[in-house]
């Protein structure tokens, strides 16, 4: 795994002397996310201490950071892959909110059953990324203004399928979103089960395969993999389709955990999963990081909303303002590292 | 297909497409409502379609205008729209803590606290984006996710609503028969045009974008120019916030310019702007944020739903980004050329693109 992700690194700054050993610890790529999850752990332990009579301390507690967050564990997955290949998807809210609206219609309005819905949704999706992905690469337009421009069509195509909520009280999304799976100590929703089977694949992708490889590098120094002969506009495209995939999948799971589509679903969401992947380690440049460090980054983050709700008193913008501190926080110990590894 | 050696000099110009733009979608208006470019006097104020889409465009030139500045020093802003309702935000709750929300002093006070605020966040980015080094996109993220949680605390979550006549000028008020938002946006184009045409800050704007460490090498104090630039954006985008909430007379923490800085952005990519810094265009900016306000008076004006406005929005970003992607002409326009020196591709694709850069 370790020559897996560090060959785009040495490729492109070489070190010329052997650094120290302190430079060696802060140069280490696996330091943000050992700071993410000891942050982690910290945070916990403060709740646990703060709120132990009132049962923070359950292990369901636990796991609910799970159910709560399964979709934007997804979408961040699919983050992660766009950022480390060196690009940014800004769609990914608008597509998930698309899908709610997507599903909610075709289960709902037109009556189709959920097992045909769900490939729909989802094939929309992947096909949704697959056209910027394509156009991204073709015509060489920034990733940022036609991620945008993905999230002005999908967050309008929500407003012409309806511009009201739909409630889904269909028989099989109800007793699907109802599903639990026992632990022992407690239970998971499909929709977080669903999440750490997409976790899992991400990191057997990411650093098991060829496909994983490829992504790093581009990520690394976009002109060296072209010059070494990697297929680059094919692993873009990819990486783009994977990430209108995992939006999509996000999207499903955000319908079955609210139960409802709405064409103001999950506006801005695509910031939360930049968030989660940032405070997770990677670096925004790409070619870093680890798909495990976004699962803290998400966890993080979720943490951050269930201390704010057994803290009772405090208002909800405190999510947005210690989501900021994280971030800047994260944004310099990369900073630190980077610089440090250049020296 | 383009002969014409004139014709071809005016489709390169870097105005060209964005106005033609412009242009052709106010011509879509006429068969809808003829008398779409009618002015027309109304009790001392001049009303009329071209009139409102300057009026309400107005914020959204100021934004792109600060937004310009920083792209062409190869940065982006992503803060700008929490700017808005952090500057919407102190000024309104000040001036609804005023005994007498009419009093001038106290308006121009609490629009000074706002801007102040502005500026504090564009020392911020420009700290964290010159001082230490960090990519500008994630910089500004932290203001944009977290300055809006703040714009909600001063607030303390609530929709202030305000009774301040002076305060309603700047937004919503009238002087010599215009709309008095399109005074402020005429003077702060000005302005930056002036400093930046006719002196040499333009140039040196650019190149820190061209290349900051050799303009540093140069002599060029880059850091202080980028600094800079991130305290002008958020000032214009201060002034914006000012302009919303009085126009309004309300700030709303939660949705005062909420996606300001995507519509900026856009706007000063559809200007010719782009995107990798090293030169800049005012004009276009101004007109690529006329395209986008003419768009949404033009979605309501001929009676398409309004809820397709994003779709349009969408369509029109693509269409004039693939327009000015010189790979794109190459691939569509170019193709028919092509077909005399079909032994030359690479000097096909370069072509269009080069030019463009000696006219700006």
């Amino acid at each position: 795994m370790s020559t897996t992700t560090k060959t785009p690194t040495t490729a492109a700054k070489p070190e010329a002397r052997t650094p120290s050993k302190a430079a060696r610890v802060l140069g280490d790529r696996r330091l943000p996310v050992l700071v993410t999850a000891a942050l982690f752990l910290a945070m916990y332990i403060a709740g646990l201490s703060r709120y132990q009579n009132y049962g923070f301390g359950d292990s369901q507690v636990f796991l609910n950071l799970f159910i709560d967050n399964g979709y934007l564990l997804v979408a961040a997955v699919g983050a992660t892959f766009v950022i480390l290949s060196g690009g940014i998807d800004l769609s990914v809210g608008s597509v998930i909110g698309f899908t709610t609206m997507l599903t909610a219609w075709l289960v709902q309005d037109v009556g189709l059953p959920l097992l045909v819905v769900i490939p729909i949704s989802l094939g929309v999706g992947a096909f949704g990324g697959f056209l910027m992905g394509y156009v991204i690469h073709n015509f060489e337009i920034q990733p940022f203004i036609v991620t945008l421009a993905g999230l002005f069509l999908f967050r309008g195509l929500c407003l012409v399928i309806s511009k009201e909520s739909i409630a889904i009280n269909d028989s099989a999304v109800s007793s699907l979103a109802e599903t639990r799976v026992s632990l022992g100590l407690g239970e998971l929703s499909i929709g977080a089960v669903v999440a750490l089977v997409v976790l899992a694949a991400a990191f057997y992708l990411l650093h098991y395969t060829r496909f994983g490889r490829r992504i790093y590098a581009i990520g690394g120094n976009e002109q060296s993999a072209l010059l070494m002969g990697l297929p680059l506009g094919g692993t873009k495209i990819a990486v783009y389709t994977m990430s209108g995939f995992c939006s999509a999948l996000a999207g499903l799971l955000f319908m079955l955990y609210i139960q409802s589509g709405d064409p103001l679903h999950a506006v801005g969401m695509e910031l939360d999963a930049i968030a989660a992947v940032v405070i997770g380690g990677t670096l925004l440049t790409g070619g870093s990081g680890y798909v495990l460090g976004t699962l803290f980054g998400v966890l993080v983050l979720g943490l951050i909303k269930s201390i704010i709700q057994f803290e009772g008193t405090l208002s909800s913008w405190w999510t947005k303002i210690a989501t900021g501190v994280l971030l800047c926080a994260f944004i310099l110990i990369q900073r630190v590292m980077t610089t440090r590894k250049k020296a | 297909m383009i002969t014409n050696p004139r014709w071809r000099a005016l489709t390169r110009h870097n105005l060209f497409w964005p106005v033609a733009v412009l242009v052709a979608l106010l011509l879509v208006n006429i068969p809808f409502t003829p008398d779409f470019f009618a002015i027309h006097m109304t009790d001392g104020h001049l009303y009329g379609s071209l009139v409102s889409i300057v009026l309400f465009g107005s914020p959204l030139i100021l934004v792109a205008v600060g937004m310009t500045l920083v792209i062409a020093t190869g940065g982006i802003d992503l803060s700008v729209g929490a700017v808005v309702a952090i500057t919407g935000a102190l000024t309104c709750s000040y001036i609804s803590d005023q005994k007498d929300q009419d009093a001038l002093s106290g308006v121009l006070l609490a629009m000074g606290l706002g801007l102040i605020a502005a500026v504090v966040c564009g020392l911020w980015n420009g700290f964290l984006v010159a001082r230490m080094g960090i990519q500008p996109i994630i910089a500004t993220l932290i203001i944009m996710v977290a300055g809006r949680g703040v714009a909600q605390l001063i607030t303390d979550g609530q929709i202030i609503t305000i009774n301040s006549e002076p305060y309603k000028l700047i937004g919503g008020g009238y002087w010599l028969t215009l709309p008095f938002s399109i005074f402020v946006v005429a003077a702060v184009v000005a302005v930056t045009v002036a400093l930046t045409r006719r002196t040499a800050l333009g140039l040196l704007v650019e190149s820190v974008g061209g290349n900051a460490e050799a303009s540093r090498l140069v002599g060029i104090r880059s850091m202080r120019i980028k600094i800079m630039v991130y305290v002008f954006c958020a000032l214009c985008a201060g002034i914006a916030g000012l302009m919303v909430s009085s126009n309004t007379s309300a700030a709303d923490g939660n949705n005062a310019g909420l996606w300001i800085e995507l519509d900026a952005i856009l706007a000063v990519v559809i200007g010719g702007t782009s995107l990798l810094g090293g030169r800049f265009s005012i004009g276009g900016t101004v007109v690529g944020a006329l395209v986008i306000q003419t768009l949404t008076t033009t979605i309501y004006t001929i009676g398409v739903p309004t809820q397709t406005n994003l779709v349009f929005k969408a369509a029109v970003v693509i269409v004039v980004c693939l327009l000015q992607s010189p790979k794109f002409r190459a691939k569509v326009f170019g193709a028919r050329a092509k077909k005399t020196p079909p032994a030359a591709p690479a000097a096909v694709t370069t072509e269009p693109a080069t030019p463009k850069m000696e006219v700006s």
